[in-house]
């Protein structure tokens, strides 16, 4: 249900870029964009990390250390959502052989690699109080692990084509086909983690959550969100600046400026 | 110009960040041959791919019988022969087994041209028939792929330096085939470097479409 | 047309096989792979056939798996090199069709002996006869899985640096599905013997998924690497 509303939001998104699609025009655009994105991003974050930290009541059962669930569930959140963000920007950029959308899912893959490697990292460091070691093949961590070596691998294809509109067309063909598999490899994982270890806990299964967890929980997946919005313009924008480095208006910007 | 039986309009292509040309425009009639010139770089094998429809170009329209080629998809490639750089030769398959399974796989039963030995017999090659094909020298393996276009009889060929590698007779009798294919109405686009001699083909300067670089 | 288009297809199937065939040692390598890792695993584990046991169709598996891996460079390669594949773009009958004989014809000669030949490793990893039975089914059901998703990552690397390292990277993450219930077809008989009935036809599942699938994105993936 929350794959679908979000896919709705990324064809919106698409609509939008088609408006924009010039990497000329978006250039402008998110230039303008940045700094407000980035202001609320902060508050966001500082507001959301204020009441997580401070705010919220302590787990009667895990103490503190439950804490890191601010970072690591917004993390784990948009580890996903980027690979669904990035397989849409390549299947646009493939099918409609829009430049942007190929830039757009280019400089989604760090980041999405980024948000999966903290999700990790997070989920081991939760992982030691509660198990007593820092890595347990629970289902949620395994499938991260999984979705990590995707995202290395759509990089590393990227990375060995050097023809930039080759290099956009093969790795928008296995960012779908992924799309595809990371469901099934998502239940698989879980159905084989069930059949292992049927009694153990999860990192997400909370006995309750209150609503004093529930908001800056929301307030911190909303910040990491924009987060990745601000990053993806940022990293477009330079992305864009690399590959019309020959084309006139960047000559006049960059000229301008020395 | 009225539009011939495969047009090419406003097309562009790039290499990597570099727009090669743009706005190209040409029209082939039936038994009109085309010899695209221009030096080295220029991408002169990029339109004979895009032409062919291997690659996607970034901009413009080809049409092949009235129809947009990008729409017709196997309806066009079925009517085109390509010999580009490399041969297309299975090395391990002897010539024979190379032309008779290239008939099954890229010809349906009515459009079946020569038969292997025929077209074996017509480039030269009746000899080395059964041998494997990698034992055959460059220019051997050369005649061997363009024995290809017989076998398939496809209206429209598009020949990447198809003289590379071969004798003086052999440049010859290529291009006497290709004056027959021509004269039964064929089409033909050719890149070459070397002389030959075809009449009727005409010259198509690529560099008119290419931007002036410093 | 329809028997044209078998015909065709069948065609591609028996270049397949007799390219293949004399090049016999390209076949032979990723059956030896198989054997030789499945031998070397009882030497760094010990003789202790209850060990053996336990982990057998995890070794098992994961060693076909590899062995599949390997022999996927073998798929395109060499028809990409001599302008075969080129050729191929330009039949008149869908590239997914000829595609699919090409993975055919690379599966009999690949996953098809490795699936026979496994009943022999696994008497040598101790693994109970009744579970044989299930390890043949699940690599048969597997190993074309594994040879058609294993298809695309092949076509997407042709003539990329690195392309053979980069074939596993890109594959083994798509793979795990297959694995894990594979290798759990074969535990489950193992164990108890029951249960299996249900992974064998998840496996059934997948096949049928990466059949609809791979042909397709696989000739994609080629188109792209011709352009």
């Amino acid at each position: 249900m929350g794959e679908f509303s979000s896919l709705a939001c990324v064809t919106r998104l698409i609509k939008l870029i088609h408006k924009y699609g010039a990497p000329k025009r978006f250039y402008e655009l998110a230039g303008t964009l940045v700094p407000w994105l980035a202001a609320l991003t902060a508050v966001l974050m500082v507001v959301g990390l204020y009441l997580g930290l401070f705010w919220a009541p302590r787990d009667y059962q895990q103490g503190n250390a439950y804490r890191i669930m601010f970072v690591h569930v917004p993390n784990a959140w948009m580890s996903m959502m980027a690979y669904v963000a990035m397989a849409v920007f390549a299947a646009a950029g493939y099918i409609w052989n829009m430049r942007l959308a190929d830039i757009l899912a280019k400089v989604t893959a760090p980041l999405g690699a980024s948000f999966t490697l903290t999700a990790l990292v997070t989920g081991s460091l939760w992982g030691k109080p509660m198990w007593g070691t820092y890595w347990v093949w629970d289902a949620r961590l395994t499938s991260e692990l999984i979705l990590f070596f995707l995202y290395v691998g759509y990089m590393a294809l990227q990375a060995s084509i050097d023809d930039a509109r080759r290099a956009a067309h093969a790795s928008a063909i296995l960012a779908i086909v992924g799309a595809v598999n990371i469901p099934i490899i998502h239940y698989s994982v879980y159905w084989w983690h069930t059949l292992h270890q049927p009694a153990s806990l999860t990192l997400t299964n909370q006995p309750k959550i209150y609503i004093s967890m529930l908001i800056p929980l929301i307030l911190m997946s909303l910040a990491f969100t924009l987060f990745y919005v601000t990053m993806l313009c940022v990293r477009a924008r330079s992305e864009i600046l690399w590959r019309e480095r020959n084309a006139d208006w960047v000559r006049k910007l960059v000229g301008s400026r020395t | 110009m009225s539009e011939g039986l495969f047009a090419v309009r406003g097309l562009s292509c790039m290499r990597g960040d570099k727009t090669l040309f743009a706005g190209l425009s040409l029209d082939l009639a039936p038994g009109e041959a085309l010899h695209v010139r221009g030096p080295n770089g220029l991408g002169k094998t990029t339109l004979l791919r895009a032409l062919c429809g291997l690659s996607r170009p970034m901009r413009g329209e080809i049409r092949w019988r009235g129809g947009k080629v990008s729409d017709l998809g196997e309806e066009f490639t079925a009517e085109v022969a390509y010999v580009g750089h490399l041969n297309g030769i299975q090395g391990d398959l002897t010539a024979s087994e190379n032309l008779r399974l290239a008939s099954r796989i890229f010809t349906r039963r009515k459009q079946q041209g020569l038969g292997a030995d025929a077209a074996l017999e017509r480039v030269g090659l009746r000899a080395q028939a059964e041998r494997p094909a990698r034992h055959l020298s460059q220019g051997q393996k050369r005649r061997l792929a363009l024995a290809r276009l017989l076998v398939l009889r496809r209206p429209l060929w598009v020949l990447d330096e198809p003289f590379t590698a071969l004798d003086v007779t052999s440049v010859a009798s290529l291009s006497s085939l290709i004056g027959e294919h021509m004269a039964g109405g064929g089409l033909a686009l050719i890149v070459s470097h070397q002389a030959f001699d075809l009449p009727g083909i005409r010259d198509f300067e690529l560099a008119h479409y290419c931007k002036v670089r410093k | 047309m329809t028997a044209d288009l078998l015909g065709a297809m069948r065609a591609v199937f028996v270049r397949e096989l007799l390219v293949f065939w004399r090049r016999s040692t390209e076949v032979m390598t990723a059956l030896v792979f198989f054997v030789i890792v499945t031998t070397l695993f009882p030497l760094a584990i010990g003789p202790e056939r209850r060990e053996l046991m336990l982990v057998a169709p995890g070794v098992l598996w994961v060693a076909a798996l590899l062995a599949t891996t390997l022999s996927l460079n073998h798929l395109f390669a060499s028809d990409y090199q001599d302008g075969s594949l080129e050729q191929m773009l330009m039949s008149p009958y869908p590239l997914s069709a000829m595609v699919f004989s090409k993975i055919a014809a690379h599966w009999v000669l690949t996953g098809l002996p490795l699936a026979l030949l496994s009943p022999l490793l696994a008497i040598q990893m101790a693994l109970p006869m009744k579970a044989i039975g299930t390890l043949v089914g699940s690599l048969l059901l597997g190993t074309p899985t594994l040879t058609l998703i294993g298809a695309v990552p092949a076509a997407l690397t042709l003539g990329v640096r690195g392309g053979g390292v980069l074939v596993s990277l890109l594959v083994l993450p798509l793979y795990t599905p297959v694995l894990i219930f594979g290798a759990e077809a074969v535990a489950a008989s193992a164990g108890q013997g029951f249960a299996s009935v249900a992974h064998l036809s998840l496996l059934g599942a997948f096949l049928a998924l990466a059949l609809s699938f791979a042909p397709w994105a696989s000739s994609a993936a080629l188109r792209v690497s011709l352009d």
